[in-house]
């Protein structure tokens, strides 16, 4: 029997946290198994499989060009409207997708959550996988919009993971919470798709932000989707558009702390999850 | 031997609301019930602090328990329903926390308290073995090792690449307890899931069990199952209400389980009287060989039922019958002074009859006894299903074995052997 010593747990009221880093680290396979659960079950139950990743943000780029570029005449900064929209498309359906399928996830493994320990961080993060994997599949067709349009990015392009991960971390930060929120009060699921059915009208995302009056420019980016998507914009179409850096800044710090907020109000909750789901 | 777990003061309160019948609360009635409340303060201040209180109860579902394990033990914890045998596995393996007390426990754990926890069914077998692996903890490796055992032991070598929606519940039952069952912790919790499956399979999972405690390793064990306790376990842990009653080995414990088991289901005061003839059957009972009152008895061990009368004068001639029916109602049997031609009387003031069974054949569960008590041909007692008779599963064949659901609803002994005409 090895050193059983080298294990040793203790279980106390309220304690833990120790012990907590060090079993994610040890159940780290287990994040990837479940993303890859998630991926699989994704793509096996549905008709369409990975169409489905490409249709919902084509269609949605077409209205919105339509929409706003057309019909609203907004201007484009000299850039394809349909690749305006896509370039902010993107972060969007991201954020969104990550956002929901997260602050979903504890509800949808409850079974396993009053079955078996594991740190329950791995749920909410891991389920943010799948979303990654529709954005890289959503990715592949803005290279083909660019190659139609004839469009070449510059050296920005490289920015993007950076951007990405803002998301990401934007987006598993509230994430985070909701989930946590949502094992206590389950109203908070019909709370997320309102979320982000708003957010998608007050981002930038059918338009582009320069349309925001200068003065109101720096309340708009309290939005932290704000700096992502002009992040966006400026990494995938240059030159062309213009940047508004304290936005940015603005949307690093807002993200950082809806992250660390999220995380603390994840961990101080979890510990009774199994009791209450 | 080293102590493995160590368990001190162990407490788990939980809250009960009284007025919610869902387990999760509505963001929707806490802002509801807190207007209300608002609401009502205006109007009478007095009355709103009245009625916020019976709304929650504290609930202690464990309470100062204490108790040390030492590597390589097998303990067997057994309890009534709610006696708070979960709760305690459930903070050991740390799904929930204790309110109060400590543990510390040396070792990898692991707990099987379901099996096929996260089981996908639109995964096909393969996928599942790997993922619930590593949601009981296993690593990739590990499973990729054990791989080809686990599909044997589940023999589910040809549905491997279906979805496990379309397997069997039983082969989705051994697939899941295949995983489990190759799990290498040092520590096992286990709660009642090898009362799942075909006894064939069952069978499989106790000697799979066994093994697992043959290598060292520690396990607890929670489970109803009494012949299996017994068979695997060294010793036991009685808990009820919440605290530890005993802990001794595992034979005593259960013999003490069964007889604290229900004092009040069975024994009933003062059943029938018929003043007619000045005689009351009081009290019908279950004791042991010692003269102990059971609660239930046990397949394999002998039980007597005593019935107890107080009557005015004597009677003789008594015929008595005890029928016995199981949950489905069928007539299982019949215990008749006609049949073994007993000759029983009955004498003021107080009388005892006792039928003794030697070795309950019965399979487990609740049974229904009607009584019918005659003196000389006249009719003192019918009494058409007056009471009930638990019977826990017992080691009837001294393998620990029981039959499963097909057994049929009696064990017959019996024995088995081979004949072979001689080779030359």
């Amino acid at each position: 029997m090895g050193e059983p010593g080298k294990y040793e747990i203790i279980i106390e009221p309220g304690k833990g946290a120790k012990q907590y880093w060090r079993d994610l680290w040890q159940y780290r396979e287990l994040f990837y198994f479940l993303a890859w659960r998630d991926i699989l079950v994704r793509y096996k139950q549905t008709v369409i499989g990975v169409a489905w990743s490409v249709i919902r943000p084509l269609l949605t780029m077409i209205v919105f060009t339509i929409v706003f570029g057309k019909l609203a005449k907004l201007p484009s900064d000299g850039v394809p409207y349909p690749i305006l929209v896509y370039a902010a498309m993107l972060p969007w359906q991201f954020f969104a997708n990550s956002l929901s399928e997260s602050s979903n996830s504890l509800i949808a493994n409850a079974n396993m959550l009053a079955k078996v320990y594991f740190p329950r961080l791995i749920v909410p993060s891991s389920s943010v996988i799948v979303s990654l994997v529709d954005f890289f599949i959503s990715f592949a067709i803005l290279v083909i919009l660019m190659v139609w349009y004839r469009f070449v990015p510059d050296w920005r392009i490289i920015t993007i993971p950076l951007f990405l991960l803002l998301a990401l971390f934007a987006a598993l930060g509230f994430g985070l919470w909701l989930s946590a929120l949502n094992v206590k009060y389950r109203d908070f699921r019909y709370i997320v798709p309102f979320i982000v059915q708003f957010g998608l009208y007050i981002s930038p995302v059918g338009f582009s932000s320069t349309v925001v009056p200068e003065q109101w420019r720096f309340l708009y980016s309290l939005n932290p989707m704000v700096g992502v998507i002009d992040g966006f914009r400026w990494a995938i179409l240059g030159s062309s558009a213009q940047f508004y850096w304290p936005g940015l800044i603005l949307s690093f710090i807002l993200t950082f702390i809806i992250f660390v907020f999220g995380l603390r109000y994840f961990r101080n909750t979890e510990r009774t999850f199994a009791d209450i789901i | 031997m080293s102590i493995v777990i160590k368990a001190e003061n162990l407490g788990k309160k939980y809250i009960l609301r009284h007025q919610k019948r869902e387990r999760y609360v509505a963001l929707r009635d806490v802002m509801a019930d807190t207007a209300r409340r608002w609401g009502k303060t205006i109007i009478n201040p007095f009355a709103a602090a009245r009625e916020m209180r019976p709304a929650k109860e504290e609930f202690w579902a464990l309470k100062d328990v204490s108790f040390e394990v030492e590597q390589g033990d097998r303990i067997g914890i057994i309890g009534r329903n709610g006696a708070g045998k979960s709760t305690l596995l459930k903070i050991l393996s740390r799904i929930t926390e204790p309110t109060e007390g400590i543990v510390r426990l040396k070792g990898r754990v692991a707990s099987l308290l379901e099996v096929g926890t996260g089981f996908h069914p639109e995964l096909t077998g393969r996928e599942n073995i790997y993922l619930n692996g590593a949601i009981l903890g296993m690593t990739k490796s590990e499973i990729k090792k054990k791989f080809d055992e686990i599909v044997e032991f589940a023999e589910v070598e040809k549905f491997l690449d279906t979805p496990v929606k379309r397997y069997s519940s039983g082969m989705y039952v051994r697939l899941a307890f295949a995983v489990a069952a190759h799990l290498e912790p040092e520590i096992l919790l286990v709660d009642e899931v090898l009362a799942v499956g075909d006894a064939q399979f069952q069978k499989k999972c106790l000697g799979k069990m066994e093994e697992v405690g043959r290598e060292g390793r520690t396990v607890l064990f929670v489970s109803h199952n009494m012949a299996a306790i017994r068979n695997l376990c060294t010793s036991a842990v009685l808990l009820a209400q919440g605290q530890v009653k005993n802990f001794d080995n595992a034979n005593i414990v259960i013999n003490e389980y069964l007889k604290t088991l229900s004092q009040r289901n069975f024994k009933t005061s003062c059943l029938a009287r018929n003043d007619e003839a000045g005689v009351s059957l009081s009290t019908v009972e279950l004791i042991n060989e010692n003269g102990e009152v059971l609660s239930a008895a046990q397949s394999g061990l002998p039980v007597s039922i005593r019935l107890i009368f107080d009557s005015v004068k004597n009677f003789d001639k008594l015929l008595i019958s005890i029928g016995l029916n199981n949950q489905e109602d069928i007539r299982v049997s019949v215990f008749h002074t006609g049949l073994t031609e007993s000759e029983l009387k009955i004498k003021s003031p107080c009388s005892e009859v006792l039928c003794n069974i030697p070795k309950v054949p019965l399979i487990p569960g609740n049974y229904r006894l009607s009584i019918k008590v005659m003196s000389r041909g006249k009719l003192l007692f019918w009494l058409p299903q007056i009471c009930e008779m638990a019977v826990e599963g017992g080691d009837f064949y001294n393998t620990g074995r029981l039959p499963g659901e097909w057994g049929g609803i009696c064990m017959i002994e019996h024995s088995w052997e081979d004949r072979y005409e001689k080779e030359d």
